[in-house]
């Protein structure tokens, strides 16, 4: 290559690295917009007055005790005269319908609510785009450094999001706290962590950069829309012990929670989530590993990383079998969670923070 | 909760029925009292370490226990960092080394932890697996009583027989490979046994890990080697620079091959905030396999190692060995060698020393040693820095010190090649009468005071690429374990077991009624909908009545049930 194509190269990747940031800056104003359209939509839910759970919770016993029937047509066709499948939920399930979400029933929230989504889906766009033009510039994934990594992770996190309202299941009640913490990790990476584009150390040259790290990610974007039910969960699953045993709510915890859905359904997404998850977790631990094998000769050599990775996994495996044990499942099971979590939390910041180790060349 | 009785209520009702959907061990321990004597305790003891509270405390000790590893220096990993951290925690060192804590996964109470957990495993998989056989080989239970109790429900009035219905339900049900059979008046089918068998794949593959990964570490042999281009390294263990080797690993077990260096090659990031990056290695080498193999070409990148049989060679590191030619004072060439120096940055700022031996005369015609201390700086940046710029070969200058006297290489202390022995040297002096030193560039000569000789930076300056040679045998068990473990763990984390009844019998008047119901392992939208589906098909086989009848099921309250999707 001669050095007048390098410099014309190195001009071009400048340029687009300077894009990419303005693409990161303005996709950080159109989630601040999202933002206020979802705190605006949680403000006007909060005139209509629902109290789904509180109903449910606090009517006579008598009726509380009949067992919750649906009734549902066969098949897609409903037709009259086939026959109806009538549902059960089991034994000594709590029940307690899912609250009807941030706007609350409220028209002029829904309609919030709406901008508000469509506000994250162009942000989500514009982000996107900054991750990729990032990538062209660096010619090659944008998973250098942490900086790159943060940016590609809420991207994913959204992205997720987004999936699960496109699959029409029921999140739209996450999406102020999802937006809340995209702000802050992409406020962490433009100001803490960003690092100038630079093309990668030979160690990390391998087609297992591509695989290990976007597992990577994408786990710990799951892994992050897990957590977040959890947290709510947890909110409202003492919300609803305290409807039960008689207590009252202050007005706030009233309002927020019994827009939420029902404790057993946050508990079944987040465990849906980290469980559809945790295989794929694992093949990143194994990936990593056959990499690790092939750049420093050892499959496993209890590197920060690699331990902090099995430590993850050792608690999301506590998590998923303490959900099937009987004395732990429910709260106990939701605080290990969110311990995993914790864990993959110090393992992405901590360990590349704090620790050095063979991956320190994904520090800040 | 008064939840409780109810459940047990319930599950008396399903008999049978809901028994067996999994081989998980049961949950509602009895409290256990020892018995008498050591087999009361040994059983109480082994039912409480594969009880499944145990397994999960034992699961968050191991995570808990991996902690300390990844915060404190390891010897496995760097032993210069432990000898740091010893110097600078006098009080805390001792401390840790009781503790095992400079080599956590190697301690006794970590190894406690996972050999503890991993026949607590054992120990649920064997029974978990024997039942497992046994569901196989039986078949799925009969439908109980009362179908109405069930999960997922349906049921109509239908002008078809009973035995048309069953039939039907019989065909149907093996078509979506379910396995049923007839049992009275009721069909039972169950479907999706590779939960459980996946569960017990991953359990099982885990256990595989844990020893490949064992055996791995005793029969191991891990060694690195310094190699210059243009020489080369066969593999035996006197060749190596440091060795090490797991307990049962026998020098017999070493892989036969040989290479030699032809040529290293390093690239760098020339500009920007990043000047000086490595951005490639690469070692272009000719090896043979076994004693006598033909050389055949090969190029080791950082993420490439060469494999030979269970060996593998890596290209961990590189520096620079400048060709220094060492003459007396008669002008004999006593010493005429690459000297591998070692790097001090990252901009391969590197020292070391040149050591004659011997053939060195002074100028009164006395055998002396010579110990030439030499610092290398490949890209010189000017001015009185002392730190090379770049880590290619810019603009090379090697500063070297000589000193005479005696090395001590014969005096049976084990000595580094890179580091020089003072004691008992002597410095040269120049004409001022200050320590003799100078910069050199390639090609450039210094002689030595007083006409004691001379010494030549040769214009070569040769690259030298380190190796490390690794034999873990047992890897690709471990890698079939971690394989087996995915798929395992997919198996059992996304296949729903579940069960499905199928009554047909004659009702009061005469009309065949058709009962349905399904059973899940776990509470799922997907059982009732699979349950819809196959009411629907069955439906069309066997229309209904026209009877309207009275619904009994219809929505006595609007709540939709947990684990029903609203559409």
């Amino acid at each position: 290559m001669t050095s007048a194509t390098a410099t014309t190269l190195a001009a071009t990747n400048e340029h687009l690295a300077s894009m990419s940031n303005t693409l990161i800056y303005s996709s950080m104003a159109v989630y601040t917009l999202a933002f206020f359209a979802y705190i605006f939509e949680w403000l006007l839910g909060s005139r209509s007055r629902v109290a789904r759970t509180a109903n449910a919770l606090t009517t006579d016993t008598a009726a509380r005790k009949a067992p919750a029937v649906t009734v549902k047509k066969a098949g897609g066709t409903a037709v009259l005269e086939r026959p109806k499948v009538v549902v059960r939920s089991a034994a000594g399930s709590r029940d307690v319908p899912d609250g009807p979400g941030a706007h609350g029933g409220d028209e002029q929230g829904d309609l919030y609510g709406r901008i508000a989504i469509s506000l994250t889906v162009l942000a989500f766009l514009v982000e996107l785009a900054g991750v990729i033009t990032r990538a062209a510039s660096v010619q090659r994934a944008p998973w250098g450094n942490m900086y790159e990594f943060n940016i590609t992770f809420s991207t994913v996190a959204v992205a997720i999001y987004l999936g699960l309202l496109a699959l029409k299941k029921n999140v739209r009640w996450m999406g102020l706290f999802l937006i809340t913490t995209v702000l802050l990790d992409l406020g962490l990476a433009v100001t803490v962590l960003y690092t100038a584009s630079e093309p990668l150390v030979p160690a990390l040259h391998s087609y297992w950069l591509y695989i290990h790290v976007s597992t990577a990610i994408f786990c710990g974007a799951v892994f992050y829309v897990g957590a977040v039910a959890t947290v709510l969960y947890l909110f409202k699953d003492s919300y609803e012990n305290k409807l039960e045993t008689g207590g009252t709510p202050g007005r706030f915890a009233t309002s927020v929670l019994d827009r939420l859905p029902a404790s057993a359904s946050l508990d079944k997404f987040a465990y849906r989530v980290n469980a559809a998850v945790f295989p794929l977790w694992t093949f990143t631990i194994i990936a990593g590993a056959i990499w690790a094998g092939s750049a420093w000769g050892r499959y496993w050599n209890w590197d920060p990383k690699e331990t902090w990775s099995f430590i993850t996994w050792v608690a999301y495996a506590c998590y998923l079998h303490a959900r099937a044990t009987a004395g732990w499942k429910g709260r106990k099971a939701a605080y290990l969670a969110m311990l995993a979590f914790g864990c993959w939390l110090f393992n992405y910041y901590g360990v590349n923070i704090f620790v050095t180790g063979k991956h320190s060349y994904a520090g800040v | 909760m008064s939840s409780s009785s109810k459940h047990v209520s319930d599950d008396q009702e399903l008999g049978a029925a809901g028994s067996q959907l999994s081989t998980a061990p049961s949950q509602d321990e009895p409290p256990i009292v020892p018995g008498i004597g050591v087999v009361g305790w040994a059983r109480w003891f082994w039912r409480q370490l594969t009880s499944m509270r145990v397994a999960l405390l034992l699961l968050l000790l191991l995570s808990l226990g991996a902690i300390p590893g990844s915060l404190i220096p390891q010897s496995g990993a760097d032993i210069s960092k432990v000898d740091d951290f010893r110097k600078a925690h006098r009080t805390l060192s001792p401390l840790y080394d009781k503790l095992g804590l400079f080599h956590v996964y190697s301690s006794v109470w970590f190894s406690a932890i996972y050999i503890l957990l991993f026949v607590s495993l054992v120990g649920c998989i064997i029974p978990r697996a024997w039942q497992f056989v046994g569901q196989l080989r039986g078949r799925p239970p009969g439908a109980p009583k009362r179908l109405d109790r069930l999960p997922a429900y349906t049921t109509w009035r239908t002008t078809a027989t009973p035995e048309e219905v069953r039939d039907a339900a019989l065909t149907l049900l093996e078509k979506r490979r379910f396995r049923s059979h007839l049992v009275g008046d009721a069909v039972a089918a169950e479907k999706g046994y590779v939960r459980e068998f996946g569960n017990l794949v991953f359990h099982v593959a885990l256990i595989v890990m844990l020893i490949a990964f064992a055996s791995g570490q005793m029969y191991k042999s891990d060694g690195t080697k310094l190699v210059v281009e243009g020489d080369g390294f066969a593999n035996s263990i006197l060749q190596y620079d440091d060795f090490k080797s797991g307990s049962l690993f026998s020098t017999d077990d070493l892989v036969p091959f040989s290479f030699d260096l032809k040529n290293f090659k390093a690239s760098y990031q020339t500009s920007g905030p990043s000047k000086g990056t490595p951005v490639t290695f690469s070692a272009d080498i000719d090896y043979s396999e076994g004693a006598y193999g033909k050389p055949k070409r090969t190029t080791i990148k950082v993420n490439e190692p060469l494999r030979i049989d269970d060996a593998k060679v890596y290209l961990v590191s590189h520096g620079y060995a400048p060709v220094v030619t060492v003459r007396d004072a008669k002008g004999d060439v006593v010493y005429h060698d690459a000297v591998p120096l070692l790097p001090l940055d990252a901009n391969v700022t590197s020292q070391g020393v040149v050591k004659v031996m011997d053939g060195y005369k002074n100028p009164r015609g006395i055998s002396e040693q010579l110990g030439i201390s030499a610092f290398f700086l490949p890209t010189y940046g000017g001015g009185s820095s002392v730190l090379s710029t770049f880590p290619a070969l810019g603009n090379p200058v090697l500063n070297l010190t000589p000193y005479h006297g005696d090395l001590g290489v014969d005096s049976g202390i084990p000595q580094s090649v890179y580091q020089l022995d003072k004691s008992h040297m002597k410095e040269f002096k120049d004409s001022k009468g200050a320590q003799f030193r100078d910069n050199l560039k390639p090609g450039q000569t210094m002689q030595l005071p007083n006409g004691a000789g001379s010494v030549t930076f040769e214009k070569d300056v040769k690259e030298w690429a380190g190796f490390e040679i690794v034999q873990e045998p047992g890897s690709g068990w471990a890698l079939g374990g971690a394989l087996a473990a995915i798929f395992g763990l997919a198996a059992s984390l996304f296949i729903q077991r579940r069960r499905v009844w199928v009554r047909a019998v004659p009702g009061a008047d005469g009309v065949t009624v058709v009962e349905m119901a399904g059973l899940g392992r776990s509470e799922s939208a997907k059982v009732p909908e699979e349950l819809g589906d196959l009411a629907g098909i069955l439906y069309d086989q066997a229309p209904g009545a026209s009877d309207p009848g009275e619904d009994d099921h219809s929505a006595a309250s609007p709540v939709p049930a947990e684990g029903a999707e609203k559409r």
